[in-house]
């Protein structure tokens, strides 16, 4: 199936006054309708960047662009500001982390729903009733209950979940193509955010979305995720089918993520393994694998080679930017697996 | 078993609840905790887990007399301190230590690394002697894995990891018995949440401290602690070891919670305690790291 979202060897710097950073490094990857790339990464590690640069709404004299954004085929990182605006809110939107800032405060919801449909209505235009109606719809959708009286308040009078939920239902007016969330449930409960995830899920399903989620939680990523995307220092090391990825990581920074992570099915008293130091400047990011200085299994060629992100042996679809010989890796891998009493 | 540690019983917070800026007028009263009992005994790690607006903040605070109860009665060994002033506040201050969720908002920005941790010595009257201090300063930074040369920095100029570790330097700095951690690591990136976890362990079996560590994580708490406490809404739903609890929960509440915790697929490649020297265990708490 073509893919509704292709993105390209995408590079973006911001010119700052320390120097210039290199956020995204030559990110590519493709999402089909009806299926969700998960980016997992860290903080400074590009995927909130590469997201943003996507949607086209990172641009300016000191950001450096190049590479490719495809939304349906169509390139989006020369599109003109007003074609940009057509299809933002309509055949790509974007879901963020604090509902509460990307909602206008003085507003009512179903006015702030309205707006972007009557925004994207085209020379028809649509009339107020319509929008508004549309908007309680909207937010029957989303599972918002009474929905025709929610429709009128504001923001603050809604809870976390709600308001995520008013969110995801304004992204979702125009039923775009491309949907996506960045962090959607990183503010939320646990049992608000196993609510938005089905929410998400059930959106896409309907409505045959691509979707992009970005979150830094493996957990969230393990549920709602097709395919995984790793990212670090601006670069995705690792990419693969989730289940594929949990099962039989290659990359030593993805071990680190989930060895880090304490898990319910661990045994009860084990040890975290952290992984040492932080992560890299991107101004001056380290020599050869940008991964080198806190890798356990460095060599001395990983400090001045750089890998290349490239398909595992009898695993195409399976990429990893990793020196290390796959035999190795898979070796060390079931002995890093070996070591958990399950 | 032995007298607890610290100790709240029949614990009522009420807040008022109000409306407008110009004309405030009270519309009632919510109860953030609404009558909890609980004891800590000495040593061990009790973890109180719950969602927004359970209470667990509010009764962290309750329990090291940073906010006074409604109603009930803080002990600390037996003694009644729910209204304690004065000296004896002061004291109990030494005895009894938090760790915040955002060093960077705990932490004063015009004040250098090493002013911040020496404060509880300058507020106590302890190591008046200069040289000592910076010395003792100096300790507690490579204790909590910094380099002590980090003393001469400010804040901003740390990653929010390592501000983490000045305030848990600075928490330690007495030698407190009881150390109450509220979301330690719920503003980090993932590896270095590890870091401090790891850390907080370290220190509690180094310093034999008690720990009260305060989560929204189901997970960071069954890692952490011995003993579990579930709130809602100002109640205690479920108070049980950590086996039986993540095992066998018997409230509702606690499955409803543990159920959507999102679950990573595949092994655990968690190491057995005490993890392997090699390969970076522990962070090493090396000078350097974060």
């Amino acid at each position: 199936m073509s893919a509704a979202l292709r993105v390209e060897d995408l590079r973006v710097a911001f010119d700052t006054r320390a120097g210039l950073v290199q956020a995204v490094d030559g990110v590519s990857f493709a999402v089909a309708p009806g299926r969700t790339l998960g980016i997992v990464g860290e903080s400074g590690s590009g995927k909130t960047v590469a997201a943003t640069t996507a949607m086209g709404l990172l641009r300016g004299p000191r950001v450096r662009v190049s590479g490719r954004v495809e939304l349906d085929g169509e390139e989006l990182l020369g599109a003109s500001p007003d074609r940009l605006r057509a299809l933002r809110g309509d055949a790509i939107a974007m879901v963020f982390q604090d509902p509460l800032s990307a909602l206008h405060p003085l507003l009512r919801v179903g006015d702030q729903i309205a707006e972007t449909l009557r925004a994207h209505a085209g020379a028809r235009g649509l009339s107020r009733a319509a929008a508004r109606a549309r908007a309680v719809e909207l937010l029957d959708q989303v599972a918002i209950p009474d929905a025709r009286r929610r429709v009128d308040a504001y923001p603050h009078e809604l809870s976390g979940g709600m308001r995520q939920r008013a969110l995801i239902a304004m992204a979702i007016a125009n039923e775009p193509r491309v949907l996506i969330a960045d962090e959607p449930t990183t503010a939320l409960d646990v049992t608000v955010q196993r609510q938005i995830l089905a929410l998400l899920r059930r959106l896409r399903d309907e409505l045959g979305m691509a979707m992009v989620l970005i979150t830094h939680d493996l957990g969230v990523v393990a549920e709602t995720a097709d395919e995984v995307a790793v990212m670090y220092a601006g670069r995705i090391v690792e990419q693969a089918l989730a289940a594929e990825l949990f099962a039989a990581p290659r990359h030593p920074y993805t071990w680190g993520l989930l060895r880090s992570m304490p898990r319910l099915d661990a045994p009860v008293g084990s040890a975290l393994v952290p992984i040492p130091g932080r992560p890299p400047s991107l101004i001056h990011p380290p020599s050869g694998c940008r991964f080198h200085p806190r890798c356990a299994y460095v060599r001395e060629r990983h400090r001045s080679v750089d890998p290349s992100l490239e398909p595992v042996i009898g695993a195409p679809e399976h990429r990893v930017a990793c020196l290390l010989p796959e035999t190795e890796r898979r070796a060390l891998w079931a002995a890093l697996s070996a070591e958990s009493v399950r | 078993m032995s007298e607890p540690l610290a100790e709240v019983e029949a614990l009522v917070k009420r807040f008022p609840l109000t409306r407008g800026v110009v004309f405030r007028r009270r519309l009632g009263e919510v109860a953030a905790v609404d009558g909890v009992t609980l004891a800590v005994h000495a040593g061990e790690s009790l973890g109180i887990v719950g969602e927004t607006g359970s209470g667990k903040s509010t009764l962290a605070r309750i329990l090291l007399n940073l906010l006074e109860p409604t109603s009930g009665a803080v002990r600390w060994r037996g003694e009644d301190v729910t209204h304690a002033r004065g000296a004896r506040l002061h004291a109990l201050r030494r005895a009894r230590q938090m760790v915040f969720q955002d060093p960077a908002g705990s932490l004063n920005p015009r004040k250098t690394v090493g002013a911040a941790v020496a404060d509880p010595f300058a507020i106590h009257g302890l190591l008046p002697e200069r040289a000592a201090r910076a010395r003792r300063v100096g300790e507690l930074l490579e204790q909590v894995g910094l380099d002590a040369a980090l003393a001469n920095r400010y804040p901003h100029e740390l990653s929010g990891g390592m501000r983490q570790r000045v305030g848990i330097a600075r928490a330690i700095a007495l030698g407190p018995e009881l150390l109450v951690a509220d979301e330690p690591v719920s503003a980090l990136d993932v590896s270095i949440q590890a870091q401090i976890l790891t850390l907080l362990r370290d220190l509690r079996r180094d310093l034999g401290l008690t720990l009260v560590l305060i989560a929204h994580d189901l997970a960071v708490v069954r890692h952490m602690c011995d003993r579990v406490a579930v709130m809602r809404e100002g109640r205690l739903v479920e108070v049980a070891p950590v086996e039986e609890l993540y095992a066998a929960p018997r409230a509702d509440y606690t499955r409803e919670l543990l159920a959507a915790v999102p679950r990573i697929p595949g092994p655990a490649p968690a190491a057995p305690s005490p993890p392997p020297p090699a390969g970076g265990g522990v962070a090493q708490s090396s000078p350097s790291s974060t």
